[in-house]
């Protein structure tokens, strides 16, 4: 069974993101950029598919501008064999990205998707639903835990009640939450050997695929800055002063 | 000889990862190291996998080439965490992959390099109770018996010992001290030799979890094989080879762990208020931060000149005793105001300003004393400097006027 991971490439999470000046976005310029956190879980989980023989190729593919190739090679890295870069310099909206994803699956033929459950700067959590719906395959969001046996998955998600588990008939897609795995660091002499791997670069329109994007960013603001809380001694003084400076109750 | 190094592309993706390594599983695992006073067994394991121990060794010794710049670099990454971490690493990409990479036989090459790279971890037996840089007086003594050596003697703060699979021992082959240190050879002695017994770890005032410990040699026996070269004498060259990139690597962690260090002050003067705001404010406070900040640019600046001349290929035992020098000074003035910044609570063992303080004393002292560094680089800077008066007509003038064979000798 040949699985297909996407990743993207993000901020880097230890980064402290800036608002651009005039309102337009997140400054990046001169910005550590990593692998989505969720998508390494992602690769991750594909990685030990193919280790437990239960995969058997792990195709990675990212969508954005040249410098994405460094999160493909860090994926292959880790144990990917082969990568696909839709490369593009355009911002890419999910929709769009479900849309050129879709391409690739057609493509490829996966057995099973597995993607992030959303990316840490935009926070969408659409892609993944949007794939799905687009290949008319089953979804299962944010999985803890990833069983292949035959041409079923059992996923167990992490849903606000607890724990729910489903069983998807494969080809399926299943995004990522952070309790599924913990992701290997990729070694040095891993890092040299994915050189030699083979990396696809396509275009959205080899794609067939529009991505000019529909929506328009009206502005970007930081949040608002809170200010310091106190610290009070009794249950009595906290309640004057919620009735008296807060004015709550 | 000009050395490229690892794929640079490849290089910048591993520092990533490093750092990354770094702050997710070294640096929270620092309080478990201080408590068991060594390295768990899982670091060991998970560093080994990543390359670490083989980040200096040929590509066609099993490891992956990193030039001088590049392993300098890689070390002032992974020297954001504690010392300790690094100390389990670097006699193998260090002295050890040197010493057998350029006095090695290639038999001696192929057998034991893939082995250090993969994490068979290595220590360096050079000093013993009697005799540090002062070769001559060395005591531990191999003899030849039929195709084997008998080694006796013992060994001092030998870094590591206690976890090593293999050390390189200096021993006397000769009773009588010969020119250029030739009674001096290199054995290879695996730990597991009957004969070899290791002391109990040695306490520290700092750098917790780094283990250093004395190395016992009675009656060893190693076959002909294990002698370094495959010729006697050629110990002390070995020892040399590593110098100058060893000196460069104290440079590398006095600066990595300089930047931990002040960002750990810079962090508590945001938070610590005295007069109503935060000591951040304070100009006075500011002015340490300036100061060890600028200073640490500085040490990073040595370091990336010197180790760039080096792999180019030119001689850098100035530059490497400069950046000794300076960068281990340095580290030791940033967490002496760190932890004046700290204040009452820099004294006290629950801050990690107390900590760093005790761990960066030493390296102004290993790897050769600031003071070692000063009659070398003093030396160095007067040879360089008088040489170019020493025209015919100016040597004969100033050996009449000035005598600077005589001022020479002030330096020797």
């Amino acid at each position: 069974m040949k699985v297909l991971v996407a990743v993207k490439r993000v901020i880097d999470y230890n980064v402290k993101a800036r608002v651009k000046a005039d309102q337009t976005g997140v400054d990046l310029s001169n910005v550590k950029m990593a692998m989505n956190p969720f998508c390494e879980i992602a690769v991750e989980e594909a990685v030990r598919l193919k280790e437990r023989g239960v995969a058997t190729e792990v195709v990675v593919v990212s969508i954005g501008p040249k410098a994405a190739q460094e999160q493909i090679r860090t994926a292959l890295a880790l144990g990917a064999d082969k990568g696909v870069h839709v490369e593009t310099d355009v911002e890419v909206e999910a929709l769009a990205v479900a849309k050129l994803l879709k391409a690739v699956v057609e493509k490829e033929q996966p057995g099973l998707i597995i993607l992030g459950k959303q990316s840490i700067d935009t926070d969408n959590n659409q892609t993944g639903q949007m794939l799905a719906a687009l290949c008319g395959y089953g979804q299962a969001t944010f999985a803890s835990e990833v069983t292949v046996s035959g041409d079923k998955v059992e996923v167990t998600r992490e849903v606000d009640g607890g724990l729910r588990t489903v069983a998807l008939k494969l080809p399926a897609i299943v995004t990522t939450d952070l309790r599924l795995n913990e992701p290997r660091y990729a070694s040095l002499p891993n890092i040299m050997k994915a050189k030699k791997k083979p990396l696809e670069t396509v275009s959205p329109a080899d794609l067939g695929v529009d991505v000019t994007p529909r929506l328009k960013t009206l502005k970007v603001v930081e949040p608002a800055k809170r200010s310091a809380g106190i610290k009070v001694a009794s249950v009595e003084e906290l309640v004057s002063k919620l009735k008296n400076e807060a004015k709550v109750i | 000889m000009e050395s490229n190094g690892l794929h640079q592309a490849d290089f910048d993706l591993f520092i990533k990862q490093v750092q990354k390594y770094v702050l997710e599983q070294l640096v929270p695992c620092e309080k478990e190291v201080f408590e068991l006073n060594r390295v768990p067994e899982h670091i060991i394991i998970e560093m080994k996998e990543m390359g670490m121990f083989g980040v200096t060794t040929p590509e066609k010794y099993g490891g992956s080439g990193m030039n001088i710049s590049q392993y300098i670099q890689f070390i002032e990454e992974i020297s954001w965490a504690a010392p300790a971490f690094r100390a389990i690493l670097s006699i193998n990409t260090g002295m050890m992959t040197t010493a057998i990479l350029k006095c090695g036989t290639e038999e001696q090459r192929v057998e034991w390099l893939p082995r250090l790279a993969a994490g068979e971890i290595a220590c360096f037996g050079l000093t013993e109770p009697d005799s540090g840089s002062d070769a001559a007086a060395l005591a531990t003594r191999a003899v030849a018996d039929g195709d084997e050596y008998v080694i006796n003697g013992s060994k001092r703060y030998i870094t590591n010992a206690p976890l090593a699979d293999v050390a390189l021992i200096m021993a006397r082959t000769s009773s009588t001290n010969l020119a250029k240190h030739g009674h001096i050879s290199a054995f290879l002695v695996p730990m597991s030799t009957s004969g070899v017994t290791v002391g109990k770890p040695d306490r520290k005032m700092g750098q917790a979890g780094a283990q250093i410990a004395d190395i016992i040699l009675d009656d060893v026996r190693v076959p002909r094989s294990a002698l370094l070269g495959g010729v006697e004498g050629r110990g002390f060259m070995a020892a040399m080879q590593s110098i100058d990139s060893g000196r460069f690597s104290v440079a590398a962690i006095s600066t990595g762990y300089a930047k931990r260090i002040l960002a750990s002050g810079l962090r508590y003067s945001m938070e610590r208020k005295a007069f109503g705001e935060t000591i951040s404010n304070f100009q006075l406070i500011q002015a340490m931060l300036a100061d060890s900040n600028a200073e640490i640019y500085a040490a990073e600046c040595m370091l990336r000149d010197g180790t760039a001349k080096a792999d180019r290929g030119q001689r850098v035992t100035t530059e490497a005793a400069c950046a000794k020098m300076f960068a281990s000074e340095m580290c030791g003035r940033v967490a002496d105001r760190v932890v004046q910044i700290h204040g009452g609570a820099g004294y006290l063992a629950e801050y990690d300003a107390e900590r760093f303080y005790r761990d960066v004393r030493v390296f102004r002292i290993y790897e050769g004393t600031t003071q070692i560094m000063q009659l070398l680089i003093a030396k160095a800077y007067a040879s360089r400097v008088l040489r170019p008066v020493l025209t015919r007509d100016s040597y004969i003038q100033s050996r009449r006027i000035t005598k600077p064979d005589r001022k020479w000798q002030v330096f020797k």
